[in-house]
């Protein structure tokens, strides 16, 4: 059963033609801290294009997480240029940058970052609240998306009474809520533990196999084995940029895992 | 993001703080409470002033018996016993804006009936006198001017007087004593009320004809004052001009000299009734405004400590698309929420504490509907002075720094 839906994902052109999804051309980022000057990134160059599955690695302060803000349209880069879907997001206004967020992307965070006191529904439906969608809409959306990572039946649920993983996955609902382009995932599986962060790769191997696009940091080797590349942050330069020798298949893993119900 | 979501997602927000909401929102119930319950009770206190006024007549005016400068000592007012019953008459006669004139005097006396006793004021004038003022009888009548010329010692109660001699028996017919004399009571007037003017019962009063009461009771033949009818209110201010000159005449008082008497318009007494009431009422606002502001500051202060705490989902929101706009919309929006709730809570809560103190002082309270909009919309308008700032600066945060709060 296709879980995602790749007939919407053919709205996006990049999907189907040659051209990368994400272009990012010499981009510098530097941080000005008055007597001082942080280089984050000293020029970095990489075209990631549709349906790729990239793992993003580097120790802290190598510059990946720098560089996740800015394809995540939170932060603007220095110089150098940032084509999204061959559009120049690098010198968008804010309000233009938090549209592009809202339609284009989607955010999973380590912490999870859920609402509290909130249900799962309520935060699956939350990037729809500022898109322009009836409250009808809204819900048969939120819930859609709750099905994709098998969480309909929590739908009432609030975060303090759902397992770190069913957390992670409320808010992998709520990035796709919206159709996102790409799927932006900081360091996911950091707050989880392994059979459960094999789960999480599994639903996003799902999706990548539907067509989603995903950029995955992540500081763990085990994990970056999902992806189908991988690129090497050191000093705010791109070390090694590599595909991935045969990807491990995370349902399968799962099978080799000793079963621990959450 | 709509409006009603911003409303829904404000009272949400909201709820989950019922108690932090409630004290936030205790300065501008209180606030807006003070304002309508003054507003409240100043109209009303007002308005029944003037409803006073208008029945004692405002176009009646007082003339005194006056002071007396004797070798450089001055005596106060009721001392000089130049003020006869025949100025009385000269006014009628020859001010034409003098439509009617009572004369009268009056004394502290002790009245008794049956095994009760009451002291008051007794006052001695001619049946004239309750047209002048304007006052009907709930009982019986006036004595007649017949009474007046034979001093015939008939008496008419006040509503204090009748209540506290004989409770719920009919005084008409009855005999009172008042000092050593025997009175008939003949009549008994409708209550008339505290005196906006003075403040004292204007029911706690017994009236006889004059000439008894000089004669019989205080051994005088002067008046301590006389009564008088204008045309109308307008013409009051020429009558008294009119009354001073004649009087003048009649005393021989010499140019340059003190009046031996003194001349009072109630309709000045009137005007300055009602602006003492306007002073109440701006200086109570005042002090309602100041605990709105209070009230606003309040409002304020718990915005800010809220947009701390949820400095995290303010970054989340941010993250997956609110512009500034709609986080800035979100948090002004729980300012006026609590605006507007705090504002009605205290329409009501003055609405409420009105009618007490009415029931209380049994003083009417007269609430304008223009009251009620304009304390909403300054409840409204402070929350959203006061909710601006830390709505802007809940939208000025930089995402990834509120992602990263803990």
């Amino acid at each position: 059963m296709a879980i995602w839906n790749s007939s919407s994902l053919a709205e996006a052109p990049a999907a189907t033609s040659h051209l990368p999804v994400i272009s990012v051309r010499e981009i510098r980022k530097i941080y000005d801290l008055g007597e001082t000057q942080v280089h984050a990134l000293r020029g970095v160059t990489v075209n990631i294009k549709a349906g790729d599955f990239v793992a993003i690695m580097g120790a802290s302060g190598s510059g990946k997480s720098t560089f996740m803000n800015i394809l995540g349209c939170l932060d603007r880069p220095t110089s150098g240029q940032y084509l999204l879907e061959a559009k120049d997001v690098s010198s968008l206004h804010k309000k233009e940058l938090a549209a592009i967020r809202n339609q284009k992307i989607g955010f999973v965070f380590q912490g999870f970052n859920l609402l509290g006191r909130t249900t799962a529904l309520e935060n699956t439906e939350l990037p729809l609240l500022y898109s322009r969608v009836t409250k009808k809409e809204q819900e048969r959306r939120a819930r859609e998306a709750l099905n994709l990572v098998g969480l309909a039946q929590r739908a009432d649920h609030f975060p303090s009474q759902l397992s770190g993983g069913q957390q992670q996955r409320v808010a992998i609902a709520r990035a796709l809520v919206n159709k996102p382009l790409i799927l932006l995932a900081d360091e996911p599986t950091g707050n989880l533990d392994s059979r459960t962060s094999v789960e999480i790769m599994e639903i996003f191997q799902k999706l990548n196999r539907e067509g989603l696009t995903i950029v995955l940091v992540t500081h763990e080797p085990d994990i970056a084995r999902f992806s189908k590349r991988a690129i090497v942050f050191r000093d705010g330069h791109i070390k090694r940029d590599e595909l991935v020798d045969s990807p491990q298949v995370a349902s399968e893993v799962l099978k080799t895992m000793p079963t621990i119900e959450d | 993001m709509s409006f009603t979501d911003a409303f829904r997602l404000a009272l949400r927000a909201l709820g989950r703080n019922k108690m932090r909401s409630s004290l936030t929102m205790l300065g501008l119930i209180i606030g807006v409470g003070a304002v309508i319950a003054v507003i409240g009770i100043g109209q009303g206190a007002a308005a029944k002033a003037q409803e006073q006024l208008a029945a004692m007549g405002s176009n009646m005016l007082f003339v005194g018996s006056g002071s007396m400068n004797r070798s450089g000592l001055h005596t106060g007012h009721f001392q000089t016993k130049t003020l006869i019953t025949a100025d009385a008459r000269a006014m009628v006669r020859e001010c034409p804006l003098v439509s009617a004139a009572a004369p009268g005097t009056s004394s502290g006396q002790q009245v008794v009936y049956g095994n009760q006793n009451w002291a008051t004021q007794i006052t001695g004038t001619e049946p004239q006198y309750f047209d002048v003022r304007n006052w009907p009888f709930s009982a019986g009548s006036s004595f007649s001017e017949e009474d007046v010329i034979q001093s015939a010692t008939v008496a008419v109660l006040g509503e204090t007087v009748r209540k506290n001699l004989f409770g719920p028996a009919n005084p008409v017919g009855q005999v009172i004593r008042i000092g050593t004399l025997p009175f008939k009571v003949v009549g008994v007037l409708a209550p008339k009320g505290i005196s906006a003017g003075s403040g004292q019962d204007q029911d706690d009063a017994i009236f006889a004809p004059l000439t008894t009461v000089q004669k019989k009771l205080l051994g005088q033949d002067w008046l301590r004052w006389i009564m008088v009818s204008a045309v109308s209110r307008e013409a009051s201010y020429v009558a008294q001009r009119q009354i001073e000159s004649l009087l003048r005449d009649r005393h021989k008082v010499k140019s340059g000299d003190d009046d031996d008497f003194v001349v009072r318009n109630l309709a000045d007494i009137a005007d300055a009734a009602a602006e003492q009431g306007t002073v109440m009422t701006i200086l109570l606002t005042i002090v309602a405004s100041v605990a709105l502001l209070v009230g606003g500051i309040g409002i304020m202060n718990i915005m800010l400590v809220s947009v701390t705490e949820r400095t995290r989902e303010i970054g989340i929101r941010m993250a997956i698309g609110a512009t500034e706009e709609d986080v800035r919309r979100q948090f002004l929006t729980e300012a006026i929420v609590l605006g507007l709730i705090g504002g009605t809570a205290g329409i009501l809560f003055g609405v409420a504490s009105s009618v007490a103190v009415s029931k209380w002082l049994e003083w009417p309270i007269l609430i304008p509907s223009y009251a009620i909009g304009a304390s909403t919309l300054f409840a409204i308008a402070i929350a959203l002075f006061f909710g601006f700032y830390p709505a802007r600066k809940a939208s000025q945060l930089n995402p990834i720094e509120a992602l990263r709060y803990e």
